[in-house]
């Protein structure tokens, strides 16, 4: 394997490992190609850490030697092997985690340091752990993922009279960053979408993300327009905005940039829909925060979390100056405005910025989840995260390169999908009973995002997940999680056909401190609490269960 | 124009809207006003719904001026609420607003609803009610009297020390005389007393007032009562003086001939400061926070702002610190520490009464809340009439002292959502009454004055009444079995563990059918489960008879079955033997749980809408508050359930 040029020290004995929540533990540190493994001397196995490199965000390393210290050593016979020095490497990892391992020999520290550095960014996706990841209870199976877009479509009945199952992008060619199969207007042949996929950046024109049963509107997304300076128009694409809102007096378009982001866009050829083109169109602008601003708040933010000043003042400017509960705000609140325009308002909605593969994925989904009940069980919820990121192109492996603690100059990474999960949660806490997942999915799939054992989210799109075979070589991550239903279901979950309003007032929202803080002792009180829920619930079907039983058994008994 | 009295009297056509409660459209009924209330009935005849305001709640009425619509009015209340009211004719609103301004502001404690208000009991009922709360039984629960720490009869009628309760502990090697010296070092002769004895390490919370030191002053008999309170703790041999004023204001203090322990003079203590603000600057800091609470539609970074501006937290922090520090002495290092601010009643109640909540679970349960409250702040005479305004006089001495106790204790509840016994809503209904003056427990400054206004004779508790609701103030997730529960909390104080009180600082969900509250349902579940047991054992039994055989193929025992009303044991107006030792765990049954089991699906409906709504603008008065926008795309977007 050619990991084995980047492991010059693959063992190291004596080593200390320090981690949060644990007692320090002594014991033997060894590097493979995807792992660090740490097991406690003498402990039989017990306590062990085995921790994915790809989890990695950033190595600080400071050596020491002892030789100055000489009242230190009077462990002789120590200091000759190890030539009287010792290392610490700090690693800080992708989900918030901060680990110490005090590793004796500067030579092996840094080796050491070395081999987690250059593993834990390796740029191949083929070389990454999901390629080589076997446990002994699976076999690959044909099937990988929840569903498919032909599935989807083939099961949604409703839809049937209005729109249609377009195979145009079956070689990823019209958009590469779409997944083959898409639900358009049926009255758009393949033709015209051709052509009208030009007009759109990236290709990726209107399709249809979700039908809102109630009323037969529907939310569609697409990419910025390519009008340009010149104001180009495109009677395709008006032809399939017309289409979708047939029957209706108007249509609402919510670009997720402000007008004068939308304005200055056209300078390098992007654009919106014009007032002319698009008559009974109405266009809504929203600005939210993207790309390396969204990266630098989170940054901000966990860099906030971690001062230990113990001054309020100080602690509550941080959090103001990270601004990522304002980028929260400022989601679930155009959220909420797209999902008023189709639920309260009745009418469709197209939903863009500039490449349709960011806020527009955030914003659809979450109006997804505050209308239809169907999102919010476990199974629904991961499928809606399968359709609408996964599938619909959201590039996972540019995006999630490096988290809050990477030294790595930003580039393409930015944390869209975690600002998703922290206003879902804010949403599980607003409403603690109307959504059948628990807030340990919302964590696991935080850290998951970022370094997995599971290919779900390896590649930026649909087209290089089929190139590199992910579908075949890889396991579900979403499967995985079903089978560990009991963990990620909420034990208080009582579904309701409404739709759930979130409130977006500063005061109804929080820091998510399950994820922020989750390395600090104080979570623990309220991850007791929420197993204590489980406990309560769970008591409760088993006592109904038994006097059921119990009931049952006279009757039994006589006959 | 001269001013007509409208008590008893009506006003019809009036619109009244209770924003605070996130009312969006206002009701239009008639108001009343009568000798104690503000009364307001809806005209609607199918709900006729009726607001209850009473007079001793209003902290300030406000008219603003007329507008062709109407006069308006703004109440606002001492529990936050916001209540607008729009009257037809402009006479109807500045009579009223001149009455109310009156009736809000009594002079006497005579004109306080409680001492009108006869709930229909008898003589026997109403003593009891007072004799809910027992504190000598509190004593004995923590096991004093001891060979350690005995009652004195100094302060027997007051004599001593007038703010202090007649029943004292103080250390057994204190002489009457060493106890009559300190008295007189002290601010108002409050000398070092027992509040709370630590069982497990013998240490012990004392509490007094700042010497009379002035810059050089000493005092024999004070510096003995101090070797006194170490001596008390055989473990020891050194003591905790906690000041809990920031060192400045203390060194300040010395120039008026106040001040601090010198520890030249006094020997074996460490003195430790610890930067509890004054009552003023509490007082601005919590109207601050109010304000944050009613601002319209901020921004996250307005909202932000404002919570670090307005200081509150950062003074909920610092008295959760007093109150670590004192139990991380006691439980840990086993040292006894005195407490003390200025005169000994505001920041020292504080900060004794959250380091009790911190060593002992008792008082985690309700009933331990409520003797808490009893023996830190009401015997040992903190100035609740001065505090909470009950009667017209100095704003200067109005501060929300307990309030802020309150709010550790929801703090903390926050923390360790398994520890308390009793929940958010008790804390908020606890507060209310503070202000409400419904019942006599808090009215007047001291024992003193409550015994010379015979209170006892002319109102009720307040405690049997909130123990008669208990079952709506219950935490579901309350264990009494699990370890961080059982002994001393050790909580995280990082500025992140702190959040703004929703709960009581913005009442939306208050007059609102129940919000999505787990709390609610993770009740019904408890009971639920109690009554399938219950089932399940009946069942058993009968099998037992049919069969005649006993039952050896289901084991029934449920695991952790938690006990929810062991808190009865003690304290009660009829306590148990009294205890050295540690306290007994007897016997208890599950019973007293007889509130009725509601159907869960009743008890589930989504919550209404939310703060969302209360971007709605107010400013050009009620009547525009029914025209809302309706349709997508314009700012002020609602979103709410229909």
């Amino acid at each position: 394997m050619e990991f084995s040029e980047h492991i010059r020290t693959a063992n190291v004995e004596d080593v200390e490992l320090r981690q949060p929540l644990q007692p320090a533990g002594r014991g033997t540190l060894c590097i493979t190609g995807h792992h660090l493994l740490f097991s406690v001397r003498g402990d039989g196995g017990g306590r062990q850490l085995l921790l994915l490199l790809r989890s990695v965000d950033a190595v600080e390393k400071s050596v020491e030697n002892l030789w100055g210290h000489s009242g230190f050593l009077s462990k002789t016979a120590h200091t000759d092997r190890t030539s009287g020095s010792s290392g610490t490497i700090t690693i800080k990892c992708k989900d918030l985690r901060v680990l110490q391992l005090d590793i004796p020999g500067m030579e092996q520290c840094l080796n050491i340091a070395h081999s987690i550095e250059t593993l834990s960014c390796l740029d191949r996706v083929s070389d990454m752990f999901p390629f080589f990841y076997r446990p002994v209870d699976l076999r690959l199976q044909g099937c990988w993922g929840l569903s498919s877009p032909e599935g989807h479509f083939s099961q949604a009945q409703e839809l049937h009279q209005k729109w249609r199952l377009s195979s145009v992008n079956k070689d990823y060619l019209v958009c590469p960053s779409y997944p083959p199969a898409l639900i358009v207007p049926a009255c758009i042949d393949d033709k015209t979408l051709r052509k009208l996929a030009k007009f759109r950046q990236g290709g990726r024109f209107p399709v249809l993300c979700y039908y809102h049963r109630k009323n037969g509107m529907a939310i569609v997304r697409s990419s910025q327009p390519l009008m340009g300076a010149n104001r180009k128009c495109c009677t395709e694409d008006e032809q399939l905005l017309e289409a979708v809102i047939e029957g209706s007096d108007k249509g609402y378009i919510i670009d997720t940039r402000s007008s004068q982001q939308a304005q200055q866009a056209r300078m390098t050829g992007g654009g919106f829909e014009s007032k002319s083109c698009y008559g009974r169109w109405k266009r809504l602008h929203r600005q939210m925060e993207r790309g390396k601003a969204l990266q630098e708040s989170l940054i901000k933010l966990v860099e906030a979390c971690g001062d230990e000043s113990h001054n309020m003042d100080r602690w509550l400017s941080k959090l103001e100056n990270s601004k990522w509960l304002s980028h929260v705000q400022t989601a679930l609140s155009t959220a909420g405005l797209l999902a008023e325009c189709v639920e309260r308002d009745g009418h469709s909605v197209l939903v863009h910025g500039s490449e349709g593969t960011d806020c527009s994925l955030l914003i659809s989904t979450l109006a997804q989840l505050i209308m239809d009940p169907r999102c919010r069980t476990l199974e629904g919820f991961l499928t809606l995260l399968e359709r609408e990121w996964v599938q619909a192109g959201h590039p996972f492996q540019q995006r999630c390169a490096h988290s809050a603690y990477s030294h790595a100059r930003v580039q393409q990474e930015s944390p869209v999908f975690l600002l998703l999960l922290d206003c879902v949660w804010q949403l599980w806490r607003q409403f603690p009973l109307a959504l059948g997942f628990s807030e340990a999915l919302l964590l696991r799939l935080a850290s998951e995002v970022y370094a997995s054992d599971y290919g779900t989210f390896l590649c930026n799109s649909d087209q290089e997940r089929c190139l590199l075979g992910v579908k075949e070589k890889t396991y579900c991550l979403f499967q995985a999680l079903l089978r560990d239903r009991d963990l990620y279901s909420n034990p208080l979950y009582e579904p309701t056909e409404l739709a759930i309003w979130p409130s977006v007032h500063p005061q109804s929202l929080q820091l998510w401190r399950g994820f922020f803080l989750r390395w600090t002792p104080q979570v623990r009180q309220l991850e007791e609490a929420q197993e204590e829920i489980r406990h309560m619930v769970m008591e409760c079907a088993r006592l109904a269960l038994s006097v059921r039983d119990t009931a049952a058994r006279p009757s039994e008994n006589s006959s | 124009m001269p001013i007509r009295n409208k008590i008893g009297e009506m006003v019809e056509n009036v619109r009244l809207l209770e924003r605070s409660c996130g009312q969006r459209k206002p009701s239009v009924g008639t108001l009343y006003l009568s000798a104690t209330h503000t009364i307001f009935v809806e005209n609607n005849p199918e709900t006729r719904k009726e607001t209850w305001v009473p007079h001793s709640m209003v902290s300030g009425v406000e008219r603003l001026p007329p507008s062709p619509t109407g006069s308006q009015l703004i109440l606002r209340c001492k529990d936050f609420r916001v209540i607008l009211v729009l009257i037809p004719q402009e006479r109807d609103c500045v009579d009223i607003h001149a009455s109310l301004a009156r009736l809000s502001r009594p002079e006497k404690y005579s004109e306080l609803y409680c001492l009108s208000f006869n709930p229909n009991v008898n003589k026997e009922q109403r003593e009891e009610s007072w004799a809910f709360v027992d504190l000598a039984a509190d004593y004995r629960r923590m096991g004093v009297p001891n060979n350690l720490w005995v009652t004195t009869a100094a302060n027997s009628e007051y004599r001593v020390c007038d703010t202090y309760p007649s029943e004292l502990f103080v250390p057994k090697s204190a002489t009457p005389a060493v106890i009559v010296g300190s008295s007189r070092f002290r601010s108002r002769g409050r000398f070092p007393v027992l509040s709370y004895f630590h069982q497990d390490t013998l240490a012990a919370v004392c509490r007094c007032s700042q010497p009379l030191s002035g810059f050089s002053g000493r005092c024999q008999e004070d510096e003995m009562m101090l070797q006194a309170v170490m001596k008390s703790n055989p473990g020891s041999d050194y003591i905790y003086v906690v000041d809990t004023r920031p060192k400045l204001n203390a060194m300040a203090n010395r120039a008026a001939g106040k001040g601090y322990e010198n520890e030249d003079h006094y020997t074996n203590i460490k003195l430790q400061f610890i930067g509890i603000e004054n009552i003023h600057v509490m007082r601005s800091s919590q109207q601050k926070i109010v304000d944050v609470g009613e601002m319209r539609s901020p921004s996250m970074t307005d909202f932000l702002f404002g919570l670090e501006n307005s200081g509150w937290l950062k003074h909920i922090k610092a008295i959760l610190d007093a109150g670590v520090f004192i139990a991380r002495a006691v439980a840990d290092e086993g040292i006894s520490v005195l407490v003390h601010c200025s005169d000994g009643w505001d920041r020292t109640a504080q900060a004794c009464s959250v380091a009790s909540l911190l060593l002992d679970p008792y008082y985690r349960t309700i009933r331990g809340l409520m003797v808490l409250i009893e023996r830190d702040w009401v015997s040992f005479g903190h100035k609740f009439s001065h505090r909470y305004a009950h009667l017209d006089g100095d704003p200067k001495e109005v501060s929300p002292v307990l309030d802020q106790f309150l709010e550790c204790a929801w703090q903390l509840s926050e923390q360790f959502p398994c520890a308390f016994e009793f929940n958010e809503r008790f804390l908020i209904a606890v507060h209310s009454h503070i202000y409400s003056c419904q019942y006599g427990t808090f009215l007047g400054n001291c024992e003193k004055e409550r015994r010379d206004l015979r209170l006892r004779e002319h109102s009720h508790s307040v405690w049997p009444q909130l123990w008669k609701e208990r079952s709506q103030f219950t935490n579901p997730l309350y264990q009494t079995d699990l370890s961080p529960s059982q002994g001393v909390l050790r909580p995280n104080t990082s500025p992140y563990c702190f959040k703004l009180w929703k709960g009581l600082y913005n009442h939306t969900e208050k007059s609102m059918p129940p919000r999505q509250s787990p709390a609610d349902f993770l009740s019904t579940v408890r009971e639920e489960s109690k009554q399938l047991e219950e089932e399940l054992t009946n069942q058993q039994e009968r099998l037992t008879a049919l069969t005649g055989k006993p039952i050896t193929w289901e084991k029934v025992a449920v695991p952790r079955r938690r006990r929810r009303t062991d808190c009865q044991k003690h304290g009660g107006p009829d306590p148990p033997a009294t205890t050295h030792g540690r306290l007994i765990s007897g016997p208890d049954g599950q019973t007293d749980r007889k509130a009725p089991r509601k159907d869960p699906a009743l008890t589930l409906p989504l919550r209404d809408t939310d703060d969302f709504s209360a971007c709605s603008d107010l400013e050009s008065g009620v009547a525009d508050l029914s025209s809302r926008s309706s349709s997508g795309g314009d700012d002020n977007k609602e979103a709410e359930l229909e």
